[in-house]
C-alpha cells in the first residue's frame, strides 16, 4: 500500500473503532435494542483485505459482526447507526437491526446470523458472477465457529466443483461465542481444512495491515484470474465479548492484554509516524474529529430520524403487489 | 389443448422459461445427465448445459443456499429437492435467508427462487421418504406456497412462480407425475393466489388441495350418484396465502364442509381453513367442519399399515354422510 492509503485507512480504522466503541455506549444507554457484536480488535482484517479487492465492485457477505464491513463497502455509517436505532432511514429502514446491515447499491449483500449461513449465500452470489461473466469477484467474511456448520463443508466442494469466484475470508478470533477453538474444533488451523476440497489457502496475522494486505492480494488475484476459490484465514482477535451479554469469563485478561498489545490500529499508526507520515498530534486530532463526526453527524441523524410507521409493517414481505400482478392473478399481458 | 402428463408439464415450463432467459437455471440431485428422478428436467442438460443444469452433490441445504445467493443478483434458479423429506435440510436457507432478505435487508434485496419438490406417500417408501410437509411451509412469512392438483397447474404454477419476483415453494406428490391433463397449447401463467372451483355443487364443499383433490372430486361422484348429494370442489392450490375469500364464498353457498388433507391434522390445511371460516363466515355454518387426514404416525412401511394412515375417497365420502347425519 502507498502512504496516502496507509493514511487514508487509518481513518477508516479509526472510524470503526469509534464507531463501534459509540455503539456500545449507545447500546448501554438502550438506545439500541437486540443482539450487538462489536469489531474492535479485529480492524485489520476487514480492511485489510478490502484495499486489495474493490469495494462497491465486488460483492460482500458476512455474519452478525458486520457494521465495519458494511462501511468499508461504502455504506454510509450514519444509516448503518440509524439502523441500529431502529428507524426509517436506517440501511435496511429499521427492519434488519445490528445484524442484518445491508447495502445493495454498493454490493454489501449483508449480515446474516445463523453461523455459517452466508457460505451458501456467498458461493451463490460467485454461481451468478460466473454465469453474467463479470470481473467481479465474491466475499465471504465469517468467524471460524462458522466452519463447524455442515454448510461450510457443502459450499467449499461445490465452490472448488464448480471453480467459483469466491474468496472465504476466515475471521479467527479463538472463540466461536464463549467457547475457544481448542474445546470446539479438532484441527485448529482453519486454512488446513479447505485441503480436502484442493482449495488453495493462506494464513497470517491479522492484526498487521500490511500483513493482510499482501495475503489478500494474491487471493484476492488467484480468485479474480479464473482459478476457483480461495481461503484466506487470518489471525485475530476480538477485545470485547461476543455480544453485550458476555462477560469474558472463558479467558484470562492477560490474554486480552497481549492481544491488544498488538492493536491494529496502533501497529499502523506507528508505523506511520516513524515514517514521518504523520505525528502524534495528528493522529490525536484524527481521533478528535472522527469523534465529533460521529457525534455531530451519525449519532445527530440517529436521534433525530423518524421511526418507521406502524402502517408499514407489513411492507417488504412480499414483492410490491402492483408489480407482480400479471402472477398472483394469472393475467399475463 | 395438448393431453400431457404432470412431468411434462413441469419440463415444458423449464423448457420455455430457460428458452427465454439465460439466467433461468435448475439444479438439483440427478436433474441433469439422468434426467431427473421424475422426468420433470429430461432433455435440459443436452439443450442448456452444464452451467445452467446443474446436478447437484447431495447437499441440500448447500444447493439451496447457493440459489437463493445466485437470486440476489437476478438469477431466477429452479431447485428440485428430490423428496420433501430433504427439505428438512434446507430449510434453514429456505426460511432464514429466502424467505426473511427482503424484509430485513428493507426491500434492497430479493430471492426470487422457486424450490420444487415431491411430497407425499407413494408405494411403501416409510418413515422418511414419507412425508408431507406443506404444514411447515405454510406459515413463514415471505414465502408463497403452491401444489398443483393436475398438469395445466403444474405448468401455469410454476411458470409464474419463475416470473414471480418472491420465492415460491412448489409442493408436487410422487403419485402424480404420470397423471395426464389437458394443458393449454399456448403459454398460461396459472395465478399463484387464489382457489379453483374444481367441481360445482350445492350441498356441501369439499376442500381439497394436491392429491386430495382427486379424493375429493371421486366422493362428489359417488355422492351424486348414489346419495343425491351436491358436493362443491375447491381446490386450494394456493396453500399460502389460502384464499379466504374463496373459502367464504363457498361456504356461504353450501352451509357445509369437509377438508380432505394427506398431512397428519395438528396444525395442518385443516385447522387453517377452519380457522378462516371462524373468521370470515362462522354463521354460515349449518354444521360443525369435519377434517378427513391422516393418522399422526411415521408412515410405516407395512402396506396394510401404510394404507390405514393415509385417507382416500372413502374416508371423504363417510365424512360427508356423517355431516348430514346418514353416516
Amino acid at each position: 500500500m502507498k502512504i496516502e492509503d496507509k493514511k487514508r485507512v487509518l481513518r477508516e480504522m479509526v472510524l470503526h473503532r469509534r464507531f463501534e466503541e459509540r455503539c456500545y455506549q449507545a447500546y448501554i444507554e438502550r438506545k439500541i435494542g437486540g443482539f450487538l457484536h462489536l469489531y474492535p480488535g479485529q480492524e485489520a482484517c476487514c480492511n485489510g483485505v478490502m484495499e486489495a479487492a474493490r469495494p462497491g465492485h465486488d460483492y460482500v457477505i458476512t455474519g452478525y459482526r458486520d457494521h465495519v464491513h458494511a462501511i468499508k463497502c461504502g455504506a454510509d455509517p450514519k444509516e448503518v447507526m440509524a439502523e441500529l436505532y431502529g428507524k426509517e432511514t436506517g440501511s435496511s429502514k429499521g427492519r434488519g437491526g445490528s445484524m442484518h446491515i445491508f447495502d445493495a447499491a454498493h454490493r454489501f449483500m449483508g449480515g446474516y446470523a445463523l453461523v455459517g449461513g452466508p457460505f451458501p449465500l456467498a458461493a451463490g452470489i460467485a454461481k451468478a458472477i460466473q454465469l453474467k461473466g463479470g470481473d467481479e469477484i465474491a466475499i465471504c467474511f465469517l468467524g471460524d465457529a462458522a466452519n463447524n456448520q455442515g454448510v461450510f463443508h457443502e459450499t467449499m466442494n461445490m465452490a472448488a466443483l464448480w471453480k467459483l469466484p469466491v474468496l472465504f475470508v476466515c475471521e479467527n478470533n479463538l472463540y466461536g461465542i464463549g467457547t475457544s477453538i481448542e474445546r470446539s474444533t479438532a484441527v485448529v488451523h482453519q486454512h488446513k481444512r479447505v485441503a480436502a476440497y484442493n482449495i488453495p489457502a493462506d494464513e497470517c496475522d491479522g492484526q498487521d495491515i500490511d500483513i493482510v494486505y499482501e495475503h489478500a492480494r494474491k487471493a484476492v488475484e488467484h480468485v479474480r484470474a479464473g482459478n476457483g476459490p480461495f481461503f484466506l484465514e487470518l489471525m485475530t482477535y476480538r477485545y470485547r465479548g461476543h455480544s453485550m451479554s458476555d462477560a469474558r469469563g472463558y479467558r484470562s485478561r492477560e490474554e486480552e492484554e497481549t492481544w491488544k498489545q498488538r492493536d491494529p490500529i496502533l501497529m499502523l499508526r506507528d508505523r506511520l509516524i516513524t515514517a514521518g507520515a504523520m505525528t502524534m498530534a495528528d493522529y490525536e486530532a484524527l481521533e478528535k474529529e472522527t469523534d465529533a463526526y460521529i457525534e455531530n453527524d451519525v449519532i445527530k441523524f440517529s436521534e433525530e430520524s423518524p421511526e418507521p410507521r406502524v402502517e408499514d409493517l407489513e411492507k417488504y414481505v412480499f414483492a410490491d403487489r402492483e408489480t407482480q400482478l400479471p402472477w398472483l392473478t394469472g393475467k399475463a399481458a | 389443448m395438448a393431453n400431457i402428463m404432470y412431468w411434462e408439464a413441469i419440463q415444458r415450463a423449464h423448457d420455455e422459461e430457460m428458452a427465454r432467459d439465460p439466467l433461468v437455471i435448475c439444479m438439483g440431485e440427478d436433474i441433469g445427465v439422468a434426467g431427473g428422478t421424475y422426468k420433470a428436467t429430461k432433455g435440459l442438460y443436452e439443450k442448456y448445459g452444464p452451467l445452467r443444469v446443474m446436478d447437484t452433490p447431495i447437499s441440500e441445504g448447500g444447493f439451496t443456499g447457493l440459489a437463493i445467493g445466485a437470486s440476489f443478483l437476478g438469477v431466477r434458479p429452479i431447485v428440485e429437492i428430490m423428496s420433501v423429506n430433504f427439505a428438512w435440510l434446507a430449510m434453514d436457507q429456505m426460511f432464514n435467508s429466502a424467505a426473511k432478505v427482503r424484509y430485513m435487508s428493507g426491500g434492497q434485496l430479493t430471492a426470487p427462487c422457486v424450490f420444487r419438490s415431491a411430497g407425499g406417500a407413494a408405494h411403501q417408501l416409510g418413515a422418511q421418504h414419507s412425508a408431507r410437509m406443506e404444514k411447515v411451509f405454510m406459515g413463514i412469512a415471505g414465502l408463497r406456497v403452491v401444489t398443483p392438483s393436475n398438469p395445466k397447474q403444474a405448468y401455469g404454477l410454476l411458470k409464474s412462480a419463475i416470473r414471480s419476483d418472491d420465492p415460491v415453494f412448489i409442493n408436487e406428490h410422487e403419485l402424480m407425475y404420470n397423471m395426464k391433463g389437458e394443458v393449454p397449447d399456448g403459454e398460461y401463467f396459472h395465478p399463484l393466489e387464489g382457489s379453483d372451483i374444481a367441481r360445482a355443487g350445492t350441498d356441501v364443499t369439499l376442500f381439497g388441495y394436491n392429491i386430495s383433490v382427486h379424493w375429493c372430486l371421486k366422493a362428489a361422484e359417488i355422492l351424486d350418484k348414489q346419495y343425491g348429494i351436491s358436493a362443491e370442489v375447491v381446490d386450494l392450490y394456493s396453500l399460502s396465502p389460502l384464499d379466504r375469500e374463496g373459502i367464504r364464498k363457498s361456504v356461504s353457498k353450501t352451509h357445509r364442509v369437509v377438508i380432505a388433507e394427506e398431512d397428519e391434522a395438528p396444525v395442518g390445511v385443516g385447522s387453517e381453513v377452519i380457522a378462516i371460516i371462524n373468521e370470515e363466515c362462522f354463521f354460515e355454518l349449518d354444521a360443525a367442519p369435519v377434517r378427513v387426514h391422516s393418522a399422526l404416525v411415521p408412515q410405516p412401511y407395512n402396506h396394510t399399515l401404510e394404507k390405514a394412515a393415509i385417507p382416500d375417497h372413502e374416508d371423504v365420502v363417510k365424512a360427508v354422510l356423517k355431516l348430514f347425519g346418514r353416516g
